[in-house]
């Protein structure tokens, strides 16, 4: 950093831009990015409601969160309109 | 009734084998019967950081195969008599290492010793899974940095899943926060990230700070734990971090920058 930078104060110091990182990076793989198994278990759900009501994969979505100290699995599936 | 001790951070050259030689050389010579594991099989290294790798002559896979008895492969420390080190194997064969293995050997060393420090190889893969799957507390090493950070939590992720405790639902592995290679001066100067920063993000108490020190690398080079390495920040850092582990209030010491006085900065010295 020059002494100019110094007085002027422009630049965003380096540690401040790793914290900010950091935090969306871990926010994100903690929660958003959910456990590996994610993608297999919404296969097999659609598979197994597929035997009998026809979903399209589009209209069924698994995502894991944490709320505080527990974790929610949540199941989101949009029927056909069967009229 | 023994307790095991994990000395884990995901990413490599953190400080994890360094931390392992000098906390395990804490405990004992605060008087407890303490064994230190090497369990990175095929790159063996705290041998040479406890300076015993002139006198292995078994190792961890030898007793895990039967080839040799576990006091056969523990090697006595010179400089702490209720310390030894078990070292591991130069094999490359991953599976060395298997679960009912390791689960006797900590049965045995159970029986004889206080504390059992396990020297976790970086990585998230089965050697790394194996050291810590017994541990009852962890020391995640980690430097102040954002990759070092980032596997960090991946690894507390990993404790809190993947460990004997979390699977057969006991209390949680109880986890503390171990900086090292921390400099001072650049944390004031806004150029690393601050104690602060790093407790914040991990979420994870911390139980000491490592300063960045030449002294390291001297500890290393005569295969000395750092904790011996007397009148240095690092040893001081080392014991203050062990009674901090041992229940006992110390203040942080070494985290603000050393002020030169205007002589000093005139004359050097």
């Amino acid at each position: 950093m020059s002494l100019l930078d110094y007085f002027l104060g422009s630049r965003k110091k380096s540690a401040h831009v790793a914290k900010d990182r950091l935090k969306l990076i871990l926010a994100h793989e903690r929660s958003d990015g959910g456990p590996d198994f994610l993608p297999a278990l919404q296969e097999e759900l659609l598979a197994v409601i597929g035997k009998y009501i026809p979903v399209d994969k589009e209209n069924i979505k698994v995502t894991m969160e944490r709320r505080g100290d527990f974790e929610v699995l949540e199941l989101n599936v949009l029927f056909p309109d069967q009229r | 009734m023994a307790k095991i001790v994990v000395v884990t951070s995901g990413k490599g050259g953190v400080g994890k084998t360094t931390t392992s030689a000098a906390f395990a050389s804490g405990l004992a010579l605060r008087g407890y019967r303490t064994v230190v594991i090497d369990f990175d099989v095929g790159l063996r290294n705290l041998d040479l950081i406890m300076g015993c790798e002139r006198r292995v002559v078994y190792d961890l896979v030898n007793v895990i195969q039967g080839e040799a008895k576990l006091q056969q492969a523990l090697i006595r420390d010179k400089r702490c008599e209720s310390l030894y080190v078990l070292p591991t194997s130069q094999t490359r064969d991953k599976d060395a290492l298997t679960t009912e293995g390791v689960t006797a050997i900590m049965d045995e060393l159970r029986k004889e010793f206080d504390y059992i420090v396990c020297d976790s190889p970086a990585g998230i893969e089965s050697g790394a899974l194996m050291a810590l799957y017994h541990a009852d507390e962890a020391i995640v090493v980690t430097n102040p940095e954002v990759s070092s950070v980032r596997d960090s939590d991946r690894i507390l992720g990993i404790l809190a899943a993947r460990s004997r405790r979390a699977e057969q639902g006991e209390e949680p592995v109880k986890e503390h926060l171990l900086l090292t290679r921390y400099s001072p001066k650049r944390v004031e100067g806004g150029e690393m990230l601050s104690l602060e920063d790093v407790k914040e993000l991990l979420h994870t108490p911390l139980l000491g700070v490592i300063p960045e020190s030449e002294v390291i690398l001297q500890a290393s080079n005569q295969g000395i734990p750092a904790v011996h390495m007397d009148h240095s920040d690092v040893a001081e850092a080392y014991k203050d971090m062990v009674a901090r582990f041992l229940g006992e209030e110390r203040p942080l010491r070494f985290v603000q920058p050393v002020k030169v006085g205007f002589f000093k900065r005139l004359f050097g010295g």
